[in-house]
């Protein structure tokens, strides 16, 4: 096959590859912070999705110009989430907190099933079909503003983390959940606002999405293990980690997609997750402890 | 005599925290042998380290001629020695017999065989009344005379005890010293103990290894380390500790 | 000696070895709950007489989910591991038997000879990676959904076995129930699944009873602890795992001769993964009588609630699931050891190691 095919569903892969980041991000924050396994994410996302669909039919809005207010409304669902159903059970084992989510996975899975049906939903802007043109390059317009959008969020998200007062006092919190006691944080408010900074992430990444794929209530558990796999590939509890996973999954998928059936591209970022279990637990950018 | 233990240079690190530092030591069979140092010493580092918790970086460890440095926790438990953990670990949501049953089927092929032997062990511990209990209910104290009994249900020829005093009163300290002195004068049990509880080491120890910051600063009987000056300066304090 | 050998050899002394296993396994169960037992099986036994079709296809499920959940619940409730993808077992169980039954006319019994060293090197595989390489927990759970992704994909792609096509089942017209073909109708059917749900029952009570149950407690209450007294934590996880997947593969085999067609995209999907944990963790996980009353309870609640809703006039694909994910939720917030240990408390029957 020419190079210029395998360029193209390259840069694709990276495209898109930001918004898998991106989507990863949240669970990485969430994870990170809170040490919530949070089984539930690409439900979370799939509900964003629908939001986007909806609006969009009804109201005719460019989903990246709603992306603020359903990143605002899936804040809200993971705040009161954390701060409702997990929060409560902080101290419950492990997988207690997981089944949680694998319950409200369900749930919001079978929910939308029954609200919306089992067809396929799209959105179709108005540059659906345009594409830009770099030299031999062919990049289609729905993934690079879908990618830029991505970067733009993620970038405003490590500055949060950097530079906001609040951003701190959250990464204290994952450092050192005693020591933020001790010195006075409301741990469990900013554990609320992390799931939902983290949700917000996901409503973002979902607004993106609908420009890529079509929306299924089935997506939902795809995601939440495609996240998996590039949270745990890239490194749990790094955000670049998670950036970086994104888009070697998106890469990987891209051209594993062209190389062999399209169908069976999922196989390899599984392929990638058993690796990265057996060998390097932490995950590229991970740190030693888990 | 050989030794039953046998320590030579034993070294572990923590990337850049040296907490054992060439420690070797010997433990004849049928002896009660004590260490004790202050906080932070690498005591529990080297019991970790002789029950296979941890392999060592360097040195070697040999128990009874058989080199056992680096061998995995089970492995070691199979070769005869015992253990407890400064932090008592029963199994929560089981019984207190069916905490030692679980020791005693090393040994014993057949559930009811472990459950006589772990009966015994009970009424020698003092916990034959409390045998349907769950363990998690159970007081500190029985907690600990609980993972004793576990430990020696597994038939050890050495038995590693951390601790095992700590947070007990002087009446509880002075039955499990009673419980100690009688299982080694009975079964010929050689014993390990890291112990913070003075009264406890100069009642029960022949021999006493005290370390600090990871290396040994002294050894020999109790009534001669505890006038150890570097013994007094490091970890006892001025006031010399009479024998009880 | 001679004289001694052939004694025990004599048929008289069978019945006096069966009573003395039987004791030793159930001996010291409290008689109301052998009581209560005798009775549940009895009104199960004769349930073909008293239920029309519908009843007894939804009993039939129950007692699949009653089986699978059992064996499901010696690796988690036993073993302490949790494994979100055993649908991998018995997804392997219905296509090898499938197969070796509409290519070359193997009977299923002798297909799950065949299955039982795939599904037992399965769960050894995952097994090995898992704690060879100390994946635990949650991390374990998403290593077993991989691995059943894996399949699912994998099988979706082989033609071997149609692929996404389906694999399907001869059905011809029989005219008397064939038990060796397992080809017959549901009531035959029942009385299989009612037998193999009977039989891991009893199994499940002699290994907690036995020292492989002990040890898999130990481990499962506290896995260094356990080390500490000698028990070698890899070997007996090791063996939860083999024979987690044995038994549910057998189910596989089940699912396929009774629904007589498999699609990998739904026998290795992660819905039929959860579908199979719903059970023992509704009914109280760890206990030998919780898997069987959450797969009563749970089956029996939503086929109530699916036949009221199209009695009500709504079709809705995903109710039944809804319903799932909320038992799960108020289960986990509410009642983390399940309904079981709640109920036997209540009606003097609670079990021993809980």
């Amino acid at each position: 096959m020419p190079i210029d095919v395998y360029l193209n569903v390259t840069v694709a892969g990276i495209l898109t590859g930001l918004v898998y980041g991106l989507m990863a991000l949240g669970l990485s924050v969430i994870f990170g912070v809170v040490r919530v396994v949070n089984f539930a994410h690409g439900e979370m996302m799939s509900i964003a999705m629908y939001l986007t669909v909806l609006l969009f039919s009804s109201l005719n809005l460019d989903p990246l110009v709603m992306l603020v207010p359903i990143a605002a409304v899936l804040f809200v669902f993971g705040y009161a989430l954390q701060a409702g159903l997990i929060n409560p059970f902080i101290n419950r084992p492990e997988h207690s907190q997981f089944l949680l989510l694998v319950a409200l996975a369900l749930i919001i899975v079978n929910g939308l099933l029954i609200l919306f049906g089992p067809d396929a939903r799209t959105v179709q802007t108005g540059y659906a079909f345009d594409s830009f043109e770099v030299g031999a390059l062919i990049v289609d317009a729905t993934k690079l503003y879908a990618g830029a959008a991505a970067i733009v969020v993620a970038a405003l998200l490590f500055a949060f983390f950097r530079f906001a007062p609040l951003g701190k006092a959250i990464r204290a919190c994952a450092d050192n959940y005693t020591g933020a006691l001790v010195v006075g944080l409301d741990v469990k408010r900013l554990y609320a606002l992390t799931f939902g900074i983290g949700a917000a992430c996901v409503g973002a990444a979902g607004a993106m999405m609908t420009l890529i794929v079509d929306v299924t209530p089935m997506i939902g558990p795809a995601y939440t293990l495609l996240a998996f796999v590039i949270v745990i590939t890239g490194g749990l509890g790094s955000m670049a980690g998670a950036l970086l996973g994104g888009l070697l999954i998106g890469v990987t998928e891209a051209v594993a997609g062209l190389l062999f059936t399209p169908s069976a591209k999922s196989m390899f970022a599984f392929a990638i997750l058993v690796l990265v279990l057996l060998f390097r637990p932490q995950g590229i950018l991970g740190r030693r402890s888990i | 005599m050989s030794a039953m233990l046998s320590l030579q240079g034993v070294s572990k690190r923590f990337r850049g925290l040296v907490a054992v530092d060439g420690v070797s030591f010997d433990v004849a069979d049928g002896e009660l042998f004590a260490i004790i140092g202050p906080n932070g010493a690498g005591k529990t580092t080297l019991f970790n380290m002789i029950a296979g918790a941890i392999a060592p970086d360097a040195g070697s460890i040999s128990f009874a001629g058989e080199a056992i440095g680096g061998l995995p926790p089970d492995a070691i438990c199979r070769r005869g020695i015992g253990r407890t953990f400064q932090i008592v670990r029963p199994f929560p949501a089981l019984s207190v017999e069916d905490n030692v049953v679980v020791g005693a089927l090393l040994h014993s092929l057949d559930v009811g065989k472990a459950r006589e032997h772990a009966r015994d062990l009970l009424r020698r511990l003092d916990l034959f009344d409390q045998r349907g209990r769950i363990a998690a209910t159970l007081t500190l104290p029985d907690r600990k005379r609980l993972e004793v009994a576990r430990a020696l249900a597994t038939q050890p020829k050495l038995l590693l005890l951390d601790e095992v005093m700590a947070g007990l009163r002087p009446t509880e300290s002075d039955r499990m010293v009673a419980i100690l002195q009688t299982l080694n004068r009975d079964s010929g049990l050689s014993i390990v103990l890291i112990e913070h509880v003075m009264r406890a080491v100069m009642a029960l120890a022949s021999n006493v290894l005290v370390l600090d910051h990871g290396i040994a600063i002294a050894q020999g009987k109790p009534e001669v380390i505890v006038r150890d000056p570097a013994v007094v300066r490091s970890y006892l304090g001025a006031e010399p500790v009479e024998r009880i | 000696m001679p004289g001694k050998s052939s004694a025990a050899a004599t048929p008289g002394h069978l019945p006096g070895r069966l009573a003395r296993l039987a004791l030793a396994v159930f001996g010291d169960v409290p008689v109301r709950a052998v009581i209560l037992l005798a009775a549940l099986f009895t009104l199960l036994l004769i349930a073909p007489w008293l239920v029309n079709d519908y009843l007894l296809t939804v009993l039939i499920v129950v007692l699949y989910f009653a089986f699978t959940g059992q064996a499901w619940n010696i690796m988690m409730g036993f073993a302490g591991q949790l494994s979100l993808g055993h649908a991998i077992y018995a997804g392997l169980g219905g296509y090898i038997a499938a197969v070796l039954f509409a290519r070359f006319g193997v009977a299923p019994w002798i297909g799950f000879l065949a299955v039982i060293p795939v599904a037992a090197a399965c769960g050894a595989t995952i097994g090995f990676l898992a704690f060879r390489f100390r994946v635990a927990g949650v991390y374990f759970a998403i290593l077993t959904i991989a691995f059943a992704e894996f399949a699912r994909i994998g099988f979706d792609h082989l033609d071997f076995v149609n692929a996404s096509a389906g694999l399907f089942l001869p059905v011809a017209q029989y005219a008397h129930n064939d038990l060796w073909h397992l080809r017959g109708n549901p009531t035959m059917f029942y009385y299989v699944i009612l037998t193999a749900a009977a039989l891991v029952f009893v199994l499940c009570r002699a290994l907690l009873k036995s020292r492989i149950g002990y040890c898999w407690l130990a481990i499962r209450e506290d896995e260094q602890a356990a080390r500490a007294v000698g028990i070698d934590s890899f070997r007996y996880k090791m063996a939860a795992v083999m024979i987690s997947a044995v038994i549910t593969s057998f189910a596989g085999v089940f699912y396929a001769f009774f629904y007589n067609n498999l699609f990998p995209e739904q026998v290795f999907n992660i819905s039929r993964s959860i579908e199979m944990i719903l059970g023992p963790i509704i009914g109280g996980i760890g206990t030998l009588f919780g898997p069987i009353l959450g797969a009563f309870v749970l089956t029996g609640l939503a086929e109530a609630l699916n036949t009221s809703l199209i009695g009500l006039g709504f079709d809705l694909p995903g109710a039944k699931h809804v319903f799932y994910g909320v038992c799960l939720l108020l289960v986990v917030v509410a009642l983390p050891d399940g309904v079981w240990p709640w109920l036997a408390r209540l009606i003097g029957v609670a079990e021993r190691s809980q």
